[in-house]
């Protein structure tokens, strides 16, 4: 039984990642057409350094990702560290706000944030995908930083003020050393969240901001060819190592890894 | 630090409540105006976008995006809970390991996940290639653009969801429990039936609910492995904002999924906190 459990887990694991290593693996195939392997070339890849779309897209993408990464990290922590210090009044209401972003299926907040933009006439482009981005990325930056928090008790803190020290000194000498890697690792996570994002993207992206998922989506209509394998493999492969540091991070001093949901 | 220090809240309670909430509102308000002729949203009071809702051919839909949801939570649910078993059952270190190796896949978008089967299943793609090559078909299968493509991609892309909730419920396990069931005589199964299953009902729920919302409101992945007759409530909706230009109705059948969701999530914090409930019991 245990030994059937194993086999069953290990093939659940080939399941996930079998599709994406294929992917990689044919963004090296010569073969234009179909999927007989007709040689190892980095073609596809060079074709993507020489088109101007595909720079285009990706400097969109990691501007967004890189201005979202700056505000929603220190937006989100802010919030975090108030909601572990201090009692609110309608606490579940404000909570609410913060956790629901996270669970309502991302195509309505993309179409509400577009019937905003359209009924105050702001223009669509770089800066309603911005404000899109923190949007959706404020509230993981609080979910992983006020776990954190939980996560350190509350003994050190009151240590440091009995022997003395002012609430300030207390922040900057104790509690922002403990939460840094899990602030730290939410950075990374929104920068990653924020490349990858297509969906909400999509919807509030005008016609001068197109990010890197966005371009795919429109290659994949327009046919499939070789060059979205190459750009489909470095998504793949930057996401996972991003993603791997900051769990890395993440798990770095925290006594138990916990999942958030 | 005194209760000023409340004020760090403040920028993110008013950026969401102008940027999550507000939008909502908005477009709670634009479902009952009119669309104009040339696809224009005009201010006039309807509730005709709510009942035409109700015509047959958007019930079908319903209906199908329902039954996909489903077979999607069920799907993840029966590949989920073996896996996230395994790990709650395996030395600490290791489990760290798995489910960072679970996890990750989240990140990656739809959309690049369905793309990788889409190299795989289509018809000059990587299965057919192979079958025509040993000469097992004549002609390549068609095994993408249908109900079964859209099926398997939306278990691949939803699984993440369902292992975490599961893997929390099955680690806070009570072994006490399980162990006094074994001294009394029971058989692995029995205990596992009458223990393990009833104990892990939150994850269950959690789990579920996370994977069934999303289903309800995917549109990615029929667009990119379905065919054109495997539309979800997602596709409808999307092409209401782009092609139809009917942004009142898309905004009505909007509303609906969100208090479906909204429903459905609620059930999830009822889960959460009588998971609380279970640890502070067995912690006592």
């Amino acid at each position: 039984m245990k030994r059937l459990l194993s086999i069953f887990s290990f093939s659940m694991l080939a399941f996930i990642y079998l599709p994406m290593l294929i992917l990689v693996i044919y963004s090296f195939n010569s073969a234009r057409i179909n999927a007989v392997w007709s040689g190892f070339t980095f073609d596809w890849y060079r074709s993507l350094v020489d088109n101007r779309f595909v720079l285009e897209a990706v400097a969109n993408s990691l501007t967004i990702a890189f201005a979202n990464m700056i505000i929603s990290t220190i937006v989100g922590t802010l919030a975090a560290y108030a909601f572990y210090k201090y009692k609110f009044k309608l606490d579940i209401l404000w909570k609410g706000l913060i956790y629901f972003p996270i669970l309502i299926p991302e195509l309505l907040m993309g179409l509400s944030l577009l019937i905003l933009f359209s009924q105050v006439n702001i223009p669509l482009g770089k800066v309603t995908l911005l404000i899109a981005h923190i949007t959706f990325s404020i509230p993981f930056v609080y979910m992983i930083v006020i776990m954190r928090l939980q996560d350190m008790g509350r003994e050190l803190e009151e240590a440091a003020q009995d022997l003395g020290a002012t609430p300030w000194t207390t922040f900057f000498k104790i509690t922002l050393p403990v939460i840094s890697s899990s602030i730290f690792a939410s950075a990374l996570l929104v920068f990653t969240l924020s490349l990858d994002d297509f969906i909400i993207s999509f919807f509030v992206a005008g016609p001068n901001s197109t990010t890197l998922p966005i371009y795919i989506y429109g290659m994949i209509k327009r046919g499939i060819t070789p060059e979205i394998n190459a750009l489909a493999a470095l998504m793949i492969v930057t996401t996972m190592i991003l993603v791997m540091i900051a769990e890395l991070l993440r798990r770095r001093g925290s006594k138990n890894y916990t999942p958030f949901y | 630090m005194n209760k000023k220090g409340k004020l760090l809240a403040v920028p993110t309670l008013v950026w969401l409540s102008l940027f999550f909430a507000l939008p909502l509102l908005v477009m709670l308000v634009v479902s009952f105006y009119q669309r104009g002729l040339y696809g224009q949203v005009v201010p006039s009071f309807t509730i005709d976008n709510y009942l035409r809702f109700f015509e047959p051919l958007y019930m079908s839909i319903l209906v199908e995006t329902l039954i996909v949801s489903f077979i999607t939570t069920i799907g993840t649910l029966l590949l989920a809970y073996p896996l996230a078993y395994y790990i709650s059952k395996i030395p600490r270190s290791r489990q760290n390991i798995w489910l960072i190796l679970v996890m990750v896949p989240f990140w990656i978008n739809f959309l690049i996940r369905s793309y990788a089967w889409v190299i795989i299943l289509r018809s000059q793609g990587i299965i057919n290639t192979v079958l025509l090559k040993i000469g097992i078909i004549e002609i390549p299968l068609n095994l993408l653009y249908n109900w079964g493509s859209v099926m398997l991609g939306m278990i691949y892309t939803l699984l993440p969801f369902m292992v975490l909730p599961l893997y929390v419920s099955l680690e806070k396990l009570d072994k006490q429990r399980l162990e006094a069931a074994y001294d009394l005589g029971a058989t692995r199964l029995r205990a596992f039936w009458h223990i393990t299953l009833p104990l892990t009902k939150p994850g269950i729920i959690i789990g579920s609910v996370l994977v069934f919302v999303s289903s309800l409101g995917m549109f990615v992945v029929p667009d990119i492995m379905g065919g054109a007759k495997s539309m979800l409530l997602g596709n409808v909706i999307q092409n209401q904002f782009l092609s139809a230009r009917d942004w009142p109705f898309g905004s009505a059948i909007s509303m609906l999924m969100i208090i479906l969701s909204a429903l459905l999530i609620a059930l999830y914090y009822k889960a959460m906190q009588w998971e609380d409930e279970n640890t502070r019991l067995e912690g006592d």
